[in-house]
This record gives structure tokens, sequence and C-alpha cells, in this order.
């Protein structure tokens, strides 16, 4: 520590032991630590670098192994519903039936109540006539390519195939139900390359006012892991006895296929990484101590004892590491949100119980590093150090 | 000279270059593994999202509606017109018939089941199971087994023995819905009466959908019972496609004679599509939009996904290069005070350590190649139970990369090592 004093001023031996005793006591082993940062700050920065990328690294990772699944989980909701709802024997199911399901699964979820009649067209041809909610169909089936959704009273939307039995021309038509008649005009054509094609879609409170039958089907899309949707499916089955609720297998195990082997992908990949970051600062760090092996000797000749001079390095090492874990972590939660936007448009949230497991990583890789130079160096005499050999 | 620093540096510190040789190969080992897996994983994922069944179905040109609610068929069987049978084979023979993984006739049927008064009802559907075909000398087999793998056979209540399973397509033997089952209360090996022949229940189906009320069968047995010996109604394809672009959703009548070829040898859901009818007689084969729309999107999310790990391996790699190589040079301060001391140039000095530099690279280099190459095939068998392979291309592109790193990442420390005065380096002062 050098003294403060303007220059000129020449201060008695005794003065300057008082300034000093009234001085803020700074420890030998925190100066020792201090001054070996600042005055070989080329070597420890590029080791503080070293540690902060592995730790980025290991953040963005672990961040988007968390986070990945659960976006692509909504992405695979743009498969449609993976939870049929129907009631048993043909009948309606009961007119609470869409509040229940919404009330156990949340708002988020995607329920659209479908209702059935086959209709005779005028020259006498069957054809499957459903009602539906127009908004929440949409929102669920995005892959119907539809050219235009009804807005308005008496507008039907029509299947592909339905449109050349009822309405070659898209001109207005007539069906009947059970002796009732309704005229219907065409909004726009409904193309999905399955069933729907040979139906016709209504809206459901015109459909019920024309033939009557309450709804008898909902589909659901649900959210969450197949252990969640597996609950919510016993919840609902619970609350809706007169119902039969099932899985659409197809959607639900393509689903956990695809997921499992993207994730597998995933945590190979992200071990790779990670594993390759922190080998690089074990070398790098390994190469600084290693460096130092003169103020080691020094150290050790000026009669320091060994639990001090362990003490020394691997205080470093762990300051390097608790440093390196803290920017590492921010600079990580930054990549995995901008890797977020990038390929899913949707931010990844940040995961602070990450940062626990950074941080000892990186404490561990750092005094791994520290304490393996120290333990080969402990052997040799000091003095063939400080000769150079 | 030149050649003889160089060469008994690298025997005399033998240990040293060991060490960087190995950060160099292990950089270079990740990088090889991450871009073979990023490059492959769209088509693994691709073959994935197959389980998702068919995504292109094909019917009749002149086709009627189907008036069917909740799997129950309303119609009379005999109406309209149907495929023939004969006529599938050919699938084998279209341009991208490598890309087509299955298909699976349907031919549904209305029977009664049971016999008198009790008899009911019932949709029975006949298809392939697993049926063995041939186009042109190529073998091959195909059915639902293949285009439709959420299908489960048991023996009721979730149960699998190895006295039921999946019924042979040249036999009489049937698979029950397991709702129909319960209904009926049949198990397996139980005779069951299907519009007057004797059938027996090989198995209990589950498919979450409709057919758990239908009865399965081979096609053969539906056609006999409908009377019409070679009759399909539709057909299933189960094909490897591209995701939609702005060509795809073009109308192939508008466009060029050249666009149009670009537009028919990519293996586009729609130009799939087309080449199906034109083997098919009249035929209209259309895509499963929730399938076919679907799966570009979630092979895009995977790939680029994917992408942007590689690029993080990637940079983590070099770092861990560079970092290596840095060290590596530092250490040698003393000899380049040496070296300078007697008179050697800044450039011979540099060229000494990028010459160094190179054959570390070119050594590490192959050999992780190598073990990139092992990981990558690893990963592809124990994630995909597939093979990844590597590209022979690249290899001199991995090549080139380790050995740009490995200069960039020597580059600062050989510019610091020969701008360090002799005097203090020989003296051993920082």
């Amino acid at each position: 520590m050098t003294t403060s004093t303007t220059p000129g001023t020449v201060l008695t031996p005794k003065q300057v032991a008082d300034r000093r005793a009234r001085a803020p006591h700074i420890s030998m082993f925190t100066r020792m630590i201090l001054r070996a940062a600042v005055l070989r700050r080329g070597r420890a920065a590029s080791a503080l670098l070293a540690m902060i990328v592995a730790a980025a690294v290991a953040t963005t990772m672990m961040n988007l192994y968390v986070d990945v699944q659960a976006k692509l989980r909504t992405e695979f909701r743009n498969y449609g519903a993976n939870v049929v709802i129907v009631a048993k024997d043909g009948q309606s199911l009961p007119a609470d039936a869409l509040a229940k399901v919404e009330s156990i699964l949340g708002a988020k979820t995607l329920a659209v109540p479908f209702s059935y009649a086959v209709a005779r067209t005028k020259d006498g041809q069957s054809v499957v006539v459903v009602g539906t909610d127009f908004t929440r169909a949409r929102q669920l089936n995005h892959w119907w390519k539809v050219s235009h959704w009804p807005d308005a009273q008496n507008e039907a939307l029509i299947g592909m195939r339905a449109a050349t039995v009822v309405s070659p021309n898209r001109q207005p038509f007539e069906l009947t139900f059970q002796g009732k008649a309704i005229q219907l005009a065409p909004a726009g054509m409904l193309q999905t390359g399955a069933g729907e094609d040979s139906r016709i879609y209504l809206n459901q409170s015109e459909f019920q006012n024309w033939t009557g039958v309450a709804p008898s089907t909902i589909e659901v899309a649900a959210n969450g892991t197949a252990a969640e949707i597996e609950t919510s499916i016993r919840q609902l089955a619970q609350l809706l006895p007169s119902t039969d609720i099932r899985p659409v297998r197809q959607i639900m195990e393509a689903e956990a296929n695809v997921l499992n082997k993207t994730r597998a992908t995933l945590y190979a990949s992200a071990t790779l990484v990670v594993l390759t970051s922190a080998l690089c600062v074990l070398a790098t760090l390994m190469g600084w101590v290693f460096d130092r092996r003169r103020d080691f000797a020094i150290m050790k000749a000026l009669g320091a004892s060994e639990r001090l001079l362990n003490g020394f390095f691997a205080a470093e090492a762990a300051a390097l590491g608790v440093v390196g874990a803290i920017v590492g972590f921010f600079i990580g939660i930054g990549v995995a949100i901008w890797i977020g936007r990038v390929n899913f448009h949707a931010p990844v949230v940040p995961r602070f119980s990450v940062f626990p497991y950074v941080l000892a990583g990186s404490v561990a890789v750092a005094l791994i590093s520290a304490i393996l130079p120290i333990e080969l160096l402990r052997r040799v005499q000091p003095a063939i150090i400080l000769r150079g050999e | 000279m030149f050649l003889r620093i160089v060469y008994q540096s690298f025997r005399h510190q033998a240990r040293r270059k060991l060490l960087a040789g190995i950060a160099i190969a292990l950089g270079v080992a990740v990088a090889t593994a991450m871009i073979a897996v990023a490059t492959d994983i769209g088509d693994k994922i691709n073959r994935e999202l197959r389980s998702y069944g068919a995504n292109l179905v094909v019917t009749p040109q002149e086709d009627t509606l189907d008036v069917e609610v909740g799997g129950i068929n309303l119609k009379p069987p005999s109406d309209g017109t149907f495929l023939n049978e004969a006529d599938l084979p050919k699938i084998r023979g279209t341009f991208w018939h490598h890309n087509i993984v299955g298909f699976s006739p349907m031919l549904p049927v209305t029977v009664k089941v049971g016999s008198g008064s009790g008899a009911k009802d019932v949709t029975l559907v006949g298809t392939y199971f697993n049926k063995a075909l041939s186009f042109s000398k190529d073998d091959f087999t195909t059915g639902v087994r293949i285009t439709h793998p959420w299908w489960r056979v048991s023996c009721g209540d979730g149960k699998e023995s190895p006295n039921c399973g999946w019924p042979d397509d040249n036999s009489q033997n049937i698979l029950v819905g397991e709702r129909l089952a319960t209904k009926l209360s049949k198990r397996p090996s139980d005779t069951l009466e299907v519009s007057g022949r004797q059938t027996t229940i090989s198995g209990i189906l589950s498919t979450g959908a409709a057919e758990d009320d239908q009865i399965v069968a081979p096609l053969a047995l539906a056609q006999q019972i409908l009377g019409k010996p070679g009759a399909v109604r539709r057909v299933y394809v189960s094909a490897l496609t591209k995701p939609p672009d702005a060509l795809s959703v073009r109308d192939p009548k508008t466009m060029t004679p050249e666009v149009y070829d670009r537009w028919y040898c990519s293996p586009y859901v729609e130009s799939i599509a087309l080449q199906l009818e034109e083997v098919i007689p009249h035929s209209h084969a259309e895509q499963i939009r929730q399938v076919a729309q679907n799966e570009g999107t979630v092979l895009s999310r995977i790939k680029g996904l994917m992408l942007l790990i590689t690029l993080a391996a990637l940079f983590a790699s070099a770092l861990a290069v560079s970092a290596a190589m840095a060290t590596a040079i530092y250490e040698r301060r003393v000899e380049v005070g040496l070296m300078k001391a007697l008179g050697a140039s800044s450039f011979a000095v540099s060229a000494i350590f990028f010459a160094e530099a190179l054959l570390l690279a070119i050594v590490g280099g192959i050999a992780g190649f190598s073990a990139g190459a092992l990981l990558a095939g690893q990963i592809g068998r124990s994630i995909f139970n597939s093979q990844i392979s590597i590209e022979p291309v690249l290899f001199p592109i991995i090549l080139a990369i380790a050995v740009f790193v490995t200069f960039a990442g020597s580059a600062a420390a050989v510019r610091r090592a020969v701008k360090f005065d002799p005097v203090f380096a020989l003296r051993g002062e920082e």
C-alpha cells in the first residue's frame, strides 16, 4: 500500500505507523489475490474469458433444453385435437359439458363442440351436416384450407366433395332434415383431404334451430406433457360420467415420438458442447496456474505453508469461477432468448433455477484446474523452479 | 534449418504438442459430429414425423360422398366407384418411389355380425396388414403396420401374448376394435360370424379413433363379402415430402416448362399426388392437410434449433482450439527471445510457429474428423436407430476450418511473442 500524502511533507515513522493502523485493513491474502489479477491481467483476462464463454454456453444449453420442449409442444398443437369427448350411444352431451371442460383445462385450452346430422338434398342424396363454433374451429384446425369463413346468417362452409353434390356452381341450396327445410348459401369451400371434405358446416345456433340436435362431440387441444393430459382426462371422466373421453392416439403417440427424439438429440449436443467448453476452461486455467510456478516457488521459499498456498490458488480459482459464472449466466440467458426469438418467434423464459448449477459447475472446474497443477508443483523443489528448469 | 527447428520442436516437446493436438482433435470432433447431426436431422425427423400416418389419400375420381358419422357408415356400401387393387403396386413405379414409405388400401363394408335376431350392423374395413407385393422384380411389403404405427393389437385389456396378434393377409382372421369387442364380449381366438362367414378373431385392435368400433380384416375378405374382387375404396400413402415453399403452392398449370420440371422433380406433397394420379387410372390424390401441412413447421423448427446449437458448438470448439494454441505459444517466450537474440527476423519466427500450427491442425483435424464421424454414428444409432452418414465433402471443409481456427488462435499469441523484447524474455520477466 502506498502512502497518499502530498509530495513534500515528511512524515515521522510514528505518523506513518499511525496512518497504517487507521487505514482499512486489507489482509496479505486478499492483497495477493487482487495484485495477481491486476498485474497479470492479460493472462487473467483470457482465463476469465474462457470461463465466461463456458458458463454462457452451459446456461444457453440448459435453458434451451428445458424451454424448447414446451415450445415444441405448442408447435405440435397445430396438429389439432389430442383429446375427444364423445357422448355415449349417440346421445347429446349435457348442456354444461363445454363449460365443465374449460373449467378443468383452463381458458387457454381450445375446446370445440361439434354436432352431427344427416340431411337430404333436393334430389334425395344424403349429406352429413355439422354444427360448430367457427371461431374456435378455425383456431383448432389450422390446416383447414378455407376460401372464406361464413360470417352472415344462413351461410355454410362446404367441403370440396360435398360442394359437387349440393352446390356445383356455388348457388344457394336447400337441405331437409326430418321434414324441416333450410335455405343455405355457400360462404366458402373447405379442403382438408379427409372426412371433412364430404360435409357441410353450419353455425351451431343455426344448426340447433333447424335440427334441434345438440353437440355430441367436443374436440380438445390439451396442452402439457403426456402425464398432465392423462390427469386432465381422468378429471374430465369423473366430471362427465355420461361420456367417453379418448386420447387421440395418432396425435399423442406421434408427438411423443418426435419430441423424445428431439430431446435426446438436444441432450447429446448440449452435453458435447458443455463438455468441450469445460475442457477448454480446464486447459486454459491449468496453463495459467502452471505459468505462475515462479510465484509459487517464491512463496514457498519465503516459508508459506502448504495450506496457505493451496488456499491462495484455490481462492483465486474460485473467484474466477464465480465471476465467470455470473457474467456467463447473463450472456447465456441473452443467447437463449435470441435463439427463441429467431427460431420459435417467441422469447425463451429465463430460468434462474439453472444458475446454481452453472455456478457450482464453474467453481468446480476452476478448482480442479487450480489444484491439479499445484499438486504437481508441490513435489518439486522451489530452487529448481526458480532456476527456470 | 527451418524444417529442422520444426522437427526438433515436435521431438523434444512431444508432450506439449500432444496436448495442443488433443485440444484440436477434440474441437474438430465435436464440430464434425454436430455438423453431421445438424445436416442429417431434417431427414431423420422427417422419418419420425411419418408416425403421424399417411399424408396422402387416393380416391376414385368419380367418388360419391361419404356419409359417415362417428365411424359408422350410413351409406349402402355397393355405391360408387372403386380403384383397382391390381394398380396399387405401380405406386412403386413413380418417380419418387424411394420417398414412399408405405401405403394401405381401405375397403369399408357394412356387415352383419352374429346370426339370427341378434345380428348387428357393423363396419368392416378390409386392408393390408403387412402384405408382400412385387413390382417389376422389386419385392416389398406394405400395409397399416407401416402407415398407421399407432394401431395396437393386444389380447384385450392391453395384454399381449403369442396367441393373439396381427392376422395374416391371406387368412380369414380379423381384428375387432376394442369397444366393439367389449360390446360383443368377444376375445381373441373366438369365432365370429360376419355376414354368414365364420372368421376367427386374431386380436383386439386399439387405435383411439373410429376403428375402435369396427372390424378390420384382410382386404380379400372384405372384397369377398362385397362381391367385388379387386375393389379398393381409397388408398392411404405415407410419403417423405419436402416442406412447402414458394414453388410448391403454385398451380402447375400456370408454370413454364422449366419451372414445371423443377416442381415435378421435387418431392413436394403436391407433385407426389400428381404422380400417384398418373400411375393409378381414374384416381384423385389429395394431401391430408392435417398431417402434410404441419410437418413443415415442426421440421423447420427442429432444423433451425439444431443449426443454432451447431453454431454454438463450432464457436465453443473454435475457442477451445484457440486457447490451447495461445497457451502453447505463450509458454515458449524464452525460445522466441533466444531466436531473436540470434538474429532471426520476426517473419522467420512467425513462420516456424505457423508451420507447427499447420502440422498440428492437419494431424488433429484428421484424428478429430474420424472421432467425430464415430460420434455422429453413435448418436444416430442410439437415438434414431439408423446410421448418420458423413458426406466426404465435409472432410476438406472441416480441415480448412480447423487450420483457419488454429491460425486465428495462434496469430495473437505469435504477434505478442514476436514483439516481446528478447532481453526481458531471456531474463524471465513479463
